[in-house]
């Protein structure tokens, strides 16, 4: 058994670059309406063409692979695999770093381990790629990373090395005893009085003169990349006064905010929208507990009503189940009222759009990576099973659950 | 639930107990047009349900129950009804049990601990659960005495036991063995201390049992009350079921052997390696109560578990139920570890029937509940469709013939769906609803 499985490895690592041409009787290519006896073709790990059977052509020499259901490759618009070790021993737990309150210069890329098993447990039901990195727990934890599933090595070329700064407001991002921060006030106070340095720092690397040019200082040309709008602040919060003190921060400074987890958000639509502010809302089956003890499973279905753009994730989960599997995430917001299409989008084109790697990841369409997952049914169901990966081309195999 | 403050509820009920509470309790309702899934029968496409007071009268197909005259009817067509879920494994309402005094504490009861009031057990009741153990948590090599709720509405943690024979609470012992209970002193440092800790307190309670039984025989030999020691002559006895959390293959067939040396009645928990020994499970006869998760991993032990275990130990023979040990999957997604099951090997009845049935057995209250059958008490769930679709929602939730969560009413559509008050509903300003604030 497991022999096969080795060859069965090396004959698709040797195919890793062939020719595929996918049918699937229901292709959700996220770029129009869904495609009743679809095909995709791929080339040279990118989309060569997609269509219904009849427009598209299926040209020799191409391998076949069929599926009910085939969508592109599932992105989890913010988990911590590869970080948040599948034991959850000290040895394996690089999530969190408590030694500081504001640590933007801890780089996921020196961080995670792309062989940690939660990572092919994700991939198995359909993930491609993943916003992963520090986690929530202190005012700013470190940074995220984008990177595929299939990659063995983080120097195997993540899609972003550096996608994002982490932040989080609320009690999670409290420290314990008399510690910095001991309430929510000092958590805002402690990074504005961080950003203002860095817009300190920033002017002197303006000045553009040799001589006045400020010594390298790793946090603060993190900083910078936010107050440059290089980069975004992602803020973690969940209670309302939490999510308005990030859209004031961000108003004050003038970053790019994502705004994660955000139970509370239904109360503060008309707010969110204005500040032209996307949202990676929670996930669905969070715990109610603590700051998320208000959330909504329909949060997701009211902020995408209103035409705030949104995606999932599956978190960071602290103790059992270690991670969740977004796909179900989105599963369980349909079920609860988001229209079916703006499920997947929320963990295809819209994850992608917010995550801006839009351009490569996200839909089926020609010239974008070849990242797909394929389904023996509605992959929403329980029931379903994920029956095929493919990532830039290459056929992964899956362990069918 | 009706939206009525405690009080009023109260007084209304005082004012008709008087002249119509026989009649009440004899009014006869029929559900027709639902899917019926009996469990202890084949499903029914369009089927009857008829319940009279708290008990179930007939249930079958619409051509085969007669309805009496003055039933009210309910149409559920399009519907589907099966019985009220039992979670065999809980820690809803707020429960704590042992302390960390002690590594066995058998003479902790939970039932001192539970809050009925609190969110999770709304929650519960809006995930279609009627029947759950309540237990406290596994950092214990026995934790204490477990309760058997029925989550009917309630005020008090008495209002919703379930007397047994002896009109005593039912409920089990909590024990645990594996990494949660391993900790500093006095506290085992390894499995092998664990299971020599739990050995020497069930031949101490041997010894007891010896002393009670002359007693018997001779009020001289009349022995000291010990609440400890009685708690574990009743696992002896039988009469208390111990729930023993274990997760590992080899921590699983340390249970099985203490289980060999002492008699007790025993239903494994979580079982995370089942699928390892599953014929050494089944061998012994004992019952398992698995959990289906995300993922693997969160813990050492749990880094195995697999969702087959349900149709690894189906296929054996082994009753097996699902538990939602709650808070780790929310109440109200239980029906999922049906759907996951179901997709990794277990049959279709088979999941439904762990998700009710099994757990019956399990806690010893298979007369009473786990499935529609004539005779037994009226608990059952209306689905929006089949239970093991994501899409299908918990409509209504009844036990003993009283709703007691109706998706279409604003509060319990609150702790079904979430939202602002959800979480503490006593801090919340609850403008909209005439809110019975608990």
């Amino acid at each position: 058994m497991k022999l096969s499985i080795l060859f069965l490895g090396l004959t698709l690592t040797l195919a890793a670059h062939a020719q595929l041409a996918i049918q699937g009787g229901t292709v959700y290519t996220m770029e129009g309406p869904a495609i009743t006896n679809g095909v995709v073709l791929i080339k040279d790990g990118k989309i060569e063409a997609v269509g219904s059977a009849e427009t598209v052509a299926l040209p020799d020499g191409y391998k076949m692979r069929q599926a009910a259901v085939v969508i592109p490759g599932v992105i989890d618009a913010h988990s911590t695999v590869g970080l948040s070790g599948i034991l959850n021993i000290g040895a394996d737990q690089e999530q969190l770093e408590k030694s500081a309150p504001i640590q933007p210069e801890l780089r996921a890329i020196d961080a995670y381990n792309a062989r940690d098993p939660l990572v092919a447990w994700v991939r198995n039901f359909g993930v491609t790629t993943v916003n992963t990195g520090h986690a929530p727990g202190a005012v700013i934890s470190g940074q995220a990373m984008i990177i595929k599933t299939h990659h063995l090595n983080v120097s195997d070329g993540p899609v972003s090395s550096f996608s994002m700064v982490m932040g989080n407001l609320g009690t999670g991002a409290l420290a314990s005893g008399s510690a910095v921060p001991g309430t929510r006030a000092k958590a805002v106070a402690i990074l504005r009085a961080e950003l203002l340095k860095a817009q300190g720092y920033l002017k002197k690397l303006e000045l553009k003169d040799p001589d006045k040019a400020p010594d390298r200082n790793l946090r603060l040309e993190t900083l910078v990349a936010i107050l440059k709008k290089e980069k975004p602040l992602l803020i973690t919060a969940h209670r309302h006064q939490d999510i308005q003190a990030a859209l004031r921060l961000a108003k004050e400074f003038e970053f790019r905010l994502i705004l994660d987890g955000a139970s509370e958000a239904y109360q503060l639509i008309e707010e969110i929208k204005a500040a032209g502010v996307p949202v990676i809302v929670h996930p669905t089956m969070m715990r109610s507990y603590g700051d998320a003890e208000n959330l909504s499973f329909e949060n997701a279905n009211r902020l995408h009503e209103a035409g705030i753009p949104i995606a999932l994730q599956s978190g960071y989960e602290a103790y059992v189940p270690k991670t969740r599997v977004v796909l179900f995430e989105a599963a369980m917001a349909a079920a609860y009222g988001l229209p079916r299409e703006a499920a997947l989008a929320a963990i295809t084109k819209g994850a992608a759009e917010i995550l801006g790697i839009g351009d490569r990841v996200g839909s089926l369409a020609p010239g974008k990576d070849a990242d797909l997952a394929l389904y023996d049914g509605d992959p929403f169901e329980y029931t379903s099973h994920c029956v095929g990966v493919i990532i830039d081309g290459e056929s992964l195999p899956v362990a069918k659950r | 639930m009706p939206i009525m403050t405690s009080g009023i509820r109260v007084a209304f009920t005082l004012l008709l107990s008087a002249g119509l509470s026989v009649a009440q309790e004899e009014a006869i309702r029929a559900f027709t047009g639902a899917k019926l899934f009996p469990i202890t029968g084949d499903p029914v496409e369009s089927g009857t349900l008829l319940i009279r007071g708290s008990e179930i009268l007939a249930v079958g197909a619409a051509e085969t129950v007669e309805i009496p005259e003055g039933a009210e009817t309910i149409d559920v067509s399009g519907k589907v009804i099966m019985p009220g879920l039992i979670c065999t494994h809980s820690h809803i309402g707020q429960v704590s049990g042992g302390d960390s005094s002690a590594p066995i504490q058998p003479d902790v009861r939970v039932l001192d601990s539970i809050n009925v009031r609190d969110a999770s057990v709304r929650k519960a009741r809006a995930g279609g659960l009627t029947t759950v153990n309540i237990m406290s948590g596994s950092g214990h090599l026995m934790s204490g005495q477990t309760i058997y709720l029925k989550l009917r509405e309630g005020e008090t943690v008495e209002d919703l036991m379930i007397l047994d024979d002896r009109g005593k609470p039912s409920g089990g012992m909590k024990m645990a063995n594996g990494t949660n209970s391993i900790r500093s002193a006095p506290f085992p440092g390894t499995r092998g201390k664990s299971a020599a800790l739990v050995r020497e307190q069930f031949i101490k309670a041997q010894a007891y049992q010896k002393k009670l039984t002359a007693a018997k025989e001779d009020p001289d030999k009349a022995v000291e009350r010990d609440l400890a020691m009685e708690a574990l002559v009743e696992v002896l006895e039988g009469k208390r079921v111990v729930h023993h959390h274990t997760h590992r293959h080899d921590d699983i067939l340390t249970v099985l052997r203490l289980r060999e040396e002492f008699g007790f009645r025993l239903v494994l928990h979580h079982v995370s390696e089942a699928w390892k020994v599953a014929p050494q499970i089944a061998a012994a006869k004992v019952p398992c109560s698995i959990i289906l998760l995300d993922s693997p991993g969160g813990k050492l032990e749990a880094r195995d578990i697999e969702w087959r275990n349900g149709a690894e130990l189906e296929k054996l023979g082994v009753v097996t139920s699902f538990h939602t040990d709650d808070p780790i999957n929310d109440s109200r997604w239980f029906l999922r570890s049906g759907g996951f099951a179901v997709r990794a090997g277990m049959s279709r009845h088979g999941a439904l029937y762990a998700l009710t049935m099994a757990g019956a057995i399990q806690l010893d209250l298979a007369d009473r509940v786990g499935s529609l059958s004539v005779g037994k008490d009226a608990d059952f769930v209306i689905l929006s469709g089949d239970p093991l679709s994501v899409y299908s929602r918990v409509l209504e939730t009844w036990i003993e013939g009283e709703r007691v969560f109706n998706l279409a009413d604003p509060v319990d559509k609150l702790f079904a769906v979430g939202g602002e008050g959800a979480g503490s509903p006593r801090l919340t300003n609850m403008c909209c609803f005439d809110f019975p604030i608990k």
